[in-house]
């Protein structure tokens, strides 16, 4: 009964980025505060990706390091900042003085990026939602359009509603903390919006803390996030989502999260932090490496298993 | 205790935790909201549900959570949802009876800017932006905002940029507004409040030793006063102990 048809889509963090994504791509990188994928960043900065759309609900430090890199040309956001640690300095620099260049970015909020991802996962034309209504965001945003509904409302009368358009990135990539080699990706903890990001693009690169056999994915099949047929690429890189953390693997390294607003305020610092880290690491191993044991030891998390759940088999 | 040992963090803190009084459900940003609801918790609002924007239904976090999506409040919550859930069904579902808010700016409708100083196309300073605050503000039932800082630049006659627009510009735009929008602001002065739309912020309560004059003059609008202004009683030595060493004994907010 056990027929092969698993597909192998492992390859390297190099191999994906130079596959997956190409100068003037719209790139999406999801992961709310959990799972972040910097590691892909870094390596589509050593790659030197140029005029790149990139899409991410929260643009935080690895946007800021892309920015600085000189990839991006346009962001598409709902939260621009250092989490709740401080400013990005080199986003800060793209648009209030336009320097080095001016950067298009159109701004939304949470959910208006939440229904516009719904929206190219499902092919639709438009994804309804209840915000910006009396909002200046339509004035600089010319996406959010109000529509009438074409049903009455809930006292007989007209509605009307804002509606976002669909977003159908190039490339999504996610990180998650493990999948199968054919790409049945299992995330736990925060699943924020990866699943509906990879099903809205047109190739999606998943980048996991560990590949697992087959049967570990199999024996809960509900912990499957994303199913292998969204999945065009794997690539296991451990603690790619460093400084954001991968629940149950490595917790979120807050000190570097705080020390990067002096960071990216200082364009000098900045660039020099991106030689050392970026350029000056061959991939993440290094990256890795380089941070030390006894750095990761300071991110190790204890245990705390679920307790297993019994999905029965026919007898 | 006396109060003027009290820091602004925690008089902001006791003060907005005890507006959560009879409140079912919070929707608790980082910071002020998580201390104020942790502390709600532990006196006014025993039942009261914290839900956390990253998609964290019922917390129980062993530690303080450094952010609205930290690994403490993942284990051993009641609930961990996707984004989509969370804010299509719980927000925009009519679950959240508050939404706690900040911002750089408000008026006197309780309208709210987070994106920028300036305009928008050249700003003098770009700020983080919505995140969810839009989408609280359309659907909370009422809205509480913390302000650390009460003075004419921050409480405006005109926002520089209209991020999170209460129910009265919702209406003017013919959009159908949800909730009452902000109805309560929480600053080292004394708190405005409004009871929905159609209403102006007034002055409803002062810290002891400030004068209503105090407060107007540092109010960028013709602040209204209201006729029940009352004097909203100190932080407790209950509330103060609790707050320092059960809420956050490591002092990660408590400034």
């Amino acid at each position: 009964m056990a027929v092969e048809t698993a597909v192998d889509k492992t390859m390297t963090m190099r191999e994906a980025v130079a596959t997956y994504v190409r100068d003037g791509d719209t790139v999406a990188l999801e992961g709310f505060t959990h799972l972040i994928p910097t590691a892909a960043g870094h390596e589509i900065i050593r790659q030197g990706r140029r005029d790149l759309t990139v899409i991410r609900m929260t643009a935080d430090i690895v946007v800021d390091q892309m920015l600085a890199s000189g990839c991006v040309s346009r962001l598409v956001s709902s939260f621009v900042g250092n989490s709740s640690a401080g400013s990005l300095g080199e986003l800060r620099r793209r648009v209030e003085n336009d320097d080095p260049e001016p950067l298009a970015f159109e701004e939304y909020s949470h959910y208006g990026m939440i229904c516009r991802y719904i929206a190219g996962a499902q092919r639709l034309p438009f994804y309804p939602l209840r915000s910006y209504g009396g909002s200046d965001l339509p004035g600089v945003n010319p996406a959010l359009r109000k529509v009438t509904s074409p049903y009455p409302g809930p006292d007989g009368g007209t509605e009307q509603i804002y509606v976002v358009p669909p977003v159908n990135p190039d490339v999504t990539i996610v990180h998650a903390q493990r999948a199968d080699r054919s790409g049945n990706t299992q995330i736990w903890g925060l699943t924020g919006v990866q699943a509906e990001a990879v099903y809205a693009a047109s190739k999606a690169v998943v980048v996991v803390e560990e590949v697992v056999e087959d049967e570990v994915v199999r024996s809960d099949p509900n912990r499957t996030v994303i199913p292998a047929h969204a999945v065009d690429a794997v690539v296991v890189c451990p603690r790619g989502a460093h400084p954001s953390f991968a629940q149950g693997y490595y917790d979120r390294d807050n000190a570097f999260y705080r020390s990067w607003s002096a960071i990216s305020k200082d364009k000098e610092r900045l660039t020099a932090w991106l030689e050392e880290w970026v350029h000056g690491t061959a991939d993440h191993a290094e990256y890795v490496a380089k941070l030390g044991e006894e750095f990761w030891e300071g991110l190790a998390v204890g245990e705390a298993m679920s307790l297993p759940v019994n999905y029965g088999r026919r007898l | 205790m006396t109060t003027d040992t009290v820091t602004s963090s925690e008089l902001l803190s006791v003060v907005a935790s005890r507006e959560l009084a009879a409140r079912r459900t919070v929707f608790a940003g980082i910071g002020l909201p998580t201390l104020a609801a942790s502390l709600a918790h532990l006196t006014v609002a025993p039942k009261l549900e914290i839900v956390y924007e990253s998609g964290v239904c019922g917390a129980h976090p062993s530690h303080l959570p450094e952010t609205i999506a930290d690994a403490v409040l993942i284990t051993g919550a009641e609930a961990v949802i996707p984004m989509p859930t969370l804010f299509g069904s719980v927000l925009q579902g009519g679950h959240i009876d508050v939404g706690f808010l900040g911002a750089a700016q408000i008026d006197k409708w309780g309208n709210l800017n987070s994106s920028v100083i300036g305009d928008w196309h050249h700003p003098k300073a770009r700020l983080p932006g919505s995140g969810g605050a839009n989408e609280v503000m359309a659907s909370s039932r009422e809205v509480f905002v913390v302000m650390r800082r009460h003075d004419q630049r921050s409480f405006t006659e005109e926002l520089d940029f209209c991020t999170s627009p209460g129910p009265d510009r919702a209406l003017a735009d013919g959009i159908r507004p949800l909730g009452a929008g902000v109805t309560r602001v929480i600053t080292e002065l004394g708190i405005l409040a409004r009871e929905g739309v159609g209403e102006e912020l007034k002055l409803a309560a002062l810290h002891p030793g400030v004068t209503a004059e105090d407060v107007k003059a540092n109010t960028g609008w013709d602040l209204q006063v209201a006729g029940d202004l009352s004097v909203i009683e100190p932080p407790s030595a209950d509330e103060l102990a609790l707050l320092r060493e059960d809420v956050d004994p490591e002092r990660v907010y408590l400034r």
